[in-house]
């Protein structure tokens, strides 16, 4: 029997009196065959949520099983590319249908006529199992594209083809299957967008994600394979933290998601990434780079889907045994897309309207993330970056306090530092990771031993500073004694000359961990000593004057990336003009 | 096939249902001719086997369950388009109510539009000029962006949006390219005669297309608006490719049109009544905003709204300025102190001006200008806090000469008159004359050469009557 629409509502769709549809299986709608998903099944009606505009779509069209769930098309062709939420690629669209995204078209994930340059690894009577990798190409010259037998099958091979130029959908070898079948795999797999990819094991969380960024690195650090928030109203620089850590973290891949956001951003992040040269490998950021691109007036359920598009993208890379990480900008606008086809299915709502299985759909997201073993072997992790747009600007919201449970790392943005023009405005009080402990191990070893001992006494005048300024809001600062004023002037050097960053800045964009380091050991060198010219009796006006804070707070500009030796003057200068005040002041 | 449809099933609010209905579309149009001969158009919001629900713009006043005859367009709405808009006004869904017979299409435009594939938008760059010092300087417009304006009720958004609309112009270029798209939402009538009267005076009208929906027009007919002014301004900028600026007020009382459906849907509430969709919808209307490839044109929208109780986490100010790039937010203080336009500096943000200024475009030094005004404005804030705990007398010398350059640059920067328009060399000037009233110390986020070059004390003299104060500063140094 041939299904047909029953009813319309937005971008949900019933059909009435079949058994054909199982959950989650992906339908075509329509004349125009929009693809959609089924979404809830009852004797009475099957509830399909369709990704595109239903605009046109009529009663008693007809609606056509696919038999399978909506998946992903994972092969070479997807770094550099740009998807919409159901992996569709944007810019073959345009070739397409001009300028707007039109309805019903059934492109190809994947670019189908080029040739890549294929080494195939295994040879006939080779017995491979799930993750094993039987063919490499170059995808871009940053990025090895390994072909991996898909997770469920095994099987050996009794054909494999020569070294050479295929296409994507190009017979690479055959497997003969323990039940006799034979199974030709070409380079491209499918996997559905909503079930994690299956791994060997979980690793221990033990290497931090580099980012360049000197509060994300020293003081709020991110695991490999960790999750993390950046909750923050708006104008408060959520994107702008993003846009940063995608150029700069030492991840292999970057997989960005515009969920729900600007159109213009999403441009603007083309343009910025093919420009960036990457300074490791000399390439285009691109090269690195998938970008989902969802933005807010495109389809409410593509919106949805677009987040389990990247993540499984992402585990697909992992599987190859990279580096990943997730940008998810943002999450508040996923969960308003479950909100919204929720309300249309007249769910009963939980807090705010948002449906009562926010919280288990967040986790599923955010447990996805991982430093693991693959099937074939090899070391992957996958970090989630998830932004929150909270609504009113308040943490206390449904999403923001969900997310929350799950993730180990917030990043709180603070409107009073946005308008100070503080950025990033990472509020160092009430963010908070929990990797510390796991990456401590990782900072001694590899940057310098004393490297935690220097951030715990950035943390300690930072405190220090939070706890004075309640009394300077009451009294102002002049009449504290010496030694906090001290603890305030240092602060600020701490805020302004290491915790404020400029992105705009060729040295100040990225800074490599061990500038990170000396600029921390400065500023508590100078606090120490200056600490002590002051219980010898020097008046703290003697030791300002001798302009080393300002000149500290100046760091950032003045000492290159590359020239790190120039740190050396600032040791000697404290020691110097702090120390040689010791003198005066005793002589006086 | 113009097949009718004769009465209905129920009526609700501005929602009437059919039964009975074959071959409906979603999103589809209907006429609805009632019995005395007027007609009125419905949209399909929802189908459900042969029972269909329509939304009328007109309202549903004087219907009844057998007095109409209803036919499906088998089309989405659609509005003429021509260039010959300009100079005319029409009422919120898209008829001419100016007197001058309707329009000669050009074409008919879907006013639904589409959304833009992100691949094909052009990164807005290059600005555009409003003679209007603190948004020039401080929160720069770039063409294609949409910028709201944030307002409370009684203060001067509409003076100001006249006086952006009168004002604006695309700089480097011949300017008869640019044009303005006005859109008013639930208006009151002596408000849309303002706007009128203010651009018929100005000689602006010749290319200004209005759209006026007045609070006693219909409610439904408001959602119509903004999607008949963005058409319009589409098919300006992308196929005639003029630079248009459209204005859009009041984006409240959109919203508010926009619960009122949802609620006589029966649709489950969201924050505050508001319908969960209502952060899509707006999306769908400021996401028309941009530069697309292929044409020289571009959309700017500035969306005005009243924020209810002047509060900016009300859900609509909120959601409005997670879409736009940037916002422009009016201070009530200010505004009772007499300061027009009264903008709040630091809660006011343009995201796309970092690419759009400096050389080339306005002047090498406005990035450093601006900087340093914000920075320099959010310490006037601090030491102003700082003097109502322990009182002026006791602030230190910096705090003081801070309160003194606050008070400057709200008098003679955020201040300025209806009819002045400041060039953008003026603007700037005027910001370092301010920048001048402190000490040279003090302006940390310009670099050395620049101050070197402009720093003055001399030229903040002009603010200060008595010479004393001008000592202070040179002691200060």
């Amino acid at each position: 029997m041939k299904n047909t629409v029953y009813s319309i509502n937005g971008p949900v769709v019933k059909a009435a009196n079949t058994r054909d549809f199982s959950m989650l299986e992906m339908v075509y709608v329509g004349e125009k065959r929009l693809i959609g998903e089924v979404i809830g099944v009852t004797d009475e009606f099957t509830t399909i949520q369709v990704y595109e505009n239903t605009a046109g779509l009529k009663i008693g069209e007809p609606i056509e099983s696919t038999g399978a769930p909506v998946c992903a098309n994972l092969g070479p062709g997807i770094i550099s590319n740009i998807f919409d939420g159901i992996e569709r690629p944007l810019r073959d669209m345009t070739k397409l249908n001009g300028v707007f995204v039109a309805e019903g078209n059934s492109l190809f994930s994947l670019d189908t006529e080029k040739k890549y340059d294929v080494t195939v690894t295994v040879k006939v009577g080779d017995k491979l199992s799930g993750g094993d990798i039987y063919c490499t190409c170059p995808e871009t010259a940053l990025i090895t594209h390994k072909c991996m037998v898909p997770p469920n099958v095994e099987g050996e091979v009794i054909f494999a083809a020569e070294n050479g130029q295929y296409r994507v959908n190009d017979t690479v070898i055959k497997l003969k299957l323990a039940d006799n079948t034979e199974l030709p795999l070409t380079m491209v797999q499918k996997w559905a967008i909503k079930k994690a990819r299956p791994i060997a094991k979980r690793l221990s969380i033990k290497r931090p994600l580099i980012t360049g960024q000197r509060i994300i690195d020293t003081i709020i650090p991110i695991a490999k394979g960790g999750a993390a928030a950046i909750p923050g109203g708006f104008g408060t620089g959520k994107t702008m933290t993003q846009h940063q850590l995608a150029k700069w973290c030492d991840a292999d891949i970057i997989v960005y998601i515009g969920c729900g956001e600007r159109g213009n951003e999403m441009t603007q992040v083309l343009e910025e990434f093919s420009e960036l040269i990457d300074p490791k490998s000399n390439r285009p950021l691109t090269d690195r780079t998938v970008l989902i691109a969802n933005t807010s007036n495109m389809p409410v359920a593509a919106r949805e889907a677009s987040i389990y598009t990247g993540i499984t993208l992402a585990e697909y890379y992992r599987d190859m045994g990279y580096h990943i990480a997730i940008m998810a900008d943002s999450t508040s606008r996923w969960a308003e897309a479950l909100r919204e086809i929720s309300g249309r299915l007249e769910e009963m709502p939980a807090e705010e309207g948002f449906p009562a299985y926010l919280p288990s759909r967040l986790s599923e997201f955010y447990e996805r993330a991982g430093y693991v073993e693959n099937l074939n072997g090899t070391e992957g992790s996958v970090t989630i970056i998830g932004a929150v747009s909270p609504q009113g600007s308040d943490f206390s919201e449904p999403v923001t306090q969900n997310t929350k449970r799950f993730v180990r790392c917030f990043w709180a943005l603070d409107k009073s530092l946005a308008y100070a023009r503080h950025y990033p405005a990472i509020d160092w009080n009430s963010s908070y990771s929990e990797y510390i402990e796991d990456l401590s191990d990782f900072y001694n070893k590899n940057v310098s031993p004393d490297f935690m001992s220097l951030r715990q006494k950035i943390s300690n005048i930072l405190q220090e500073e939070t706890k004075l300024m309640e009394i300077v809001k009451l009294i102002g600062v002049d009449v504290l004694p010496d030694d906090q004023k001290l603890a305030i002037e240092t602060a600020r050097v701490v805020r302004v000359g290491f915790l404020q960053q400029n992105a705009y800045h060729k040295d100040d964009t990225y800074v490599p961990l061990e500038k990170q380091r000396l600029m921390m050991k400065v500023i508590a060198e100078l606090y120490e000593k200056s600490l002590e010219a002051l219980k010898n009796g020097v008046p703290l006006s003697d030791i300002v004057a001798t302009g080393l804070f300002d000149k500290a707070v100046k760091i950032k500009y003045d000492v290159p990336n590359d020239e790190l030796k120039k740190f050396d003057r600032y040791f000697a200068e404290i020691e110097e003009k702090i120390g040689g005040l010791t003198v005066t002041g005793g002589l006086l | 096939m113009s097949l009718q449809y004769v009465g209905l099933k129920d009526i609700n609010g501005p929602l009437v249902a059919l039964e009975g209905v074959t071959g409906v579309a979603y999103d589809e149009i209907a006429r609805i001719r009632l019995s005395d001969g007027t007609e009125r158009i419905g949209r399909v919001v929802e189908l459900a086997g042969d029972k269909a629900v329509l939304q009328v713009f007109e309202g549903t006043n004087g219907i009844s369950l057998t007095n109409t005859r209803t036919v499906f367009s088998g089309k989405p709405l659609e509005i003429p388009l021509a260039s010959e808009m300009l100079g005319r006004v029409f009422n919120g869904a898209g008829k001419p109510v100016d007197g001058l017979g309707a329009v000669f299409p050009e074409k008919m435009g879907d006013v639904n539009g589409q959304s833009l594939n992100p691949v094909a938008r052009q990164y807005p760059r290059n600005y555009i000029h409003t003679g209007i010092s603190s948004i020039d300087a401080l929160m720069t417009l770039i063409r294609g962006q949409k910028l709201p304006i944030f307002s409370g009720s009684g203060l001067s958004h509409n003076k100001l949006a006249v006086q952006i609309a009168k004002q604006a112009k695309i700089t480097g270029e011949d300017n008869a390219d640019f044009a303005i798209v006005f859109a008013a939402m639930g208006v009151q009538n002596d408000v849309a005669d303002y706007f009128r009267r203010s651009f018929e005076e100005t000689g602006a009208i010749e290319r200004v297309c209005m759209f006026l929906n007045l609070s006693s027009d219909p409610i439904i007919e408001r959602l119509l608006t903004p999607l008949c002014a963005l058409t319009a301004a589409e098919y300006l900028a992308f196929e005639k490719n003029m630079h248009i600026l459209v204005i859009m007020t009041d984006m409240t009382s959109y919203a508010e049109a926009l619960r009122e459906f949802s609620s006589s849907k029966g649709e489950i509430p969201g924050r505050k009544g508001y319908p969960g969709y209502l952060y899509s919808n707006l999306a769908a209307l400021y996401e028309r905003a941009g530069v697309v490839e292929g044409s020289t044109g571009s959309v700017t929208q500035i969306p005005i709204l009243t924020m209810p109780n002047d509060d900016i986490t009300h859900p609509i100010p909120d959601l409005t300025a997670y879409i736009t790039e940037g916002q422009i937010v009016f201070d009530r203080d200010l505004d009772q102190k007499g300061v027009y336009p009264g903008l709040s500096v630091l809660l006011s943000l343009s995201r796309l001006m970092k690419d759009g200024i400096g050389e080339g475009y306005t002047r090498d030094d406005h990035a450093a200008v601006s900087n340093q005004l914000f920075a320099a404005y959010a310490k006037v804030q601090d030491a102003r806090s700082l003097a109502s705990v322990i009182g002026e007398e006791e602030l230190s010398e910096s705090d003081r000469a801070y309160m003194r350059f606050g008070t400057l640059f709200e008098e003679h920067f955020l201040n300025q008159g209806f009819d002045e328009s400041r060039s953008i060399d003026e603007t700037l000037d005027l910001g370092w004359d301010l920048l001048c009233a402190l000490p040279k110390n003090e302006l940390d986020r310009i670099d050395e050469k620049l101050l070197e070059e402009k720093y003055d004390p001399e030229r903040a003299a002009r603010f200060f009557g008595d010479t004393d104060i001008k000592a202070d500063i040179a002691n200060e140094m």
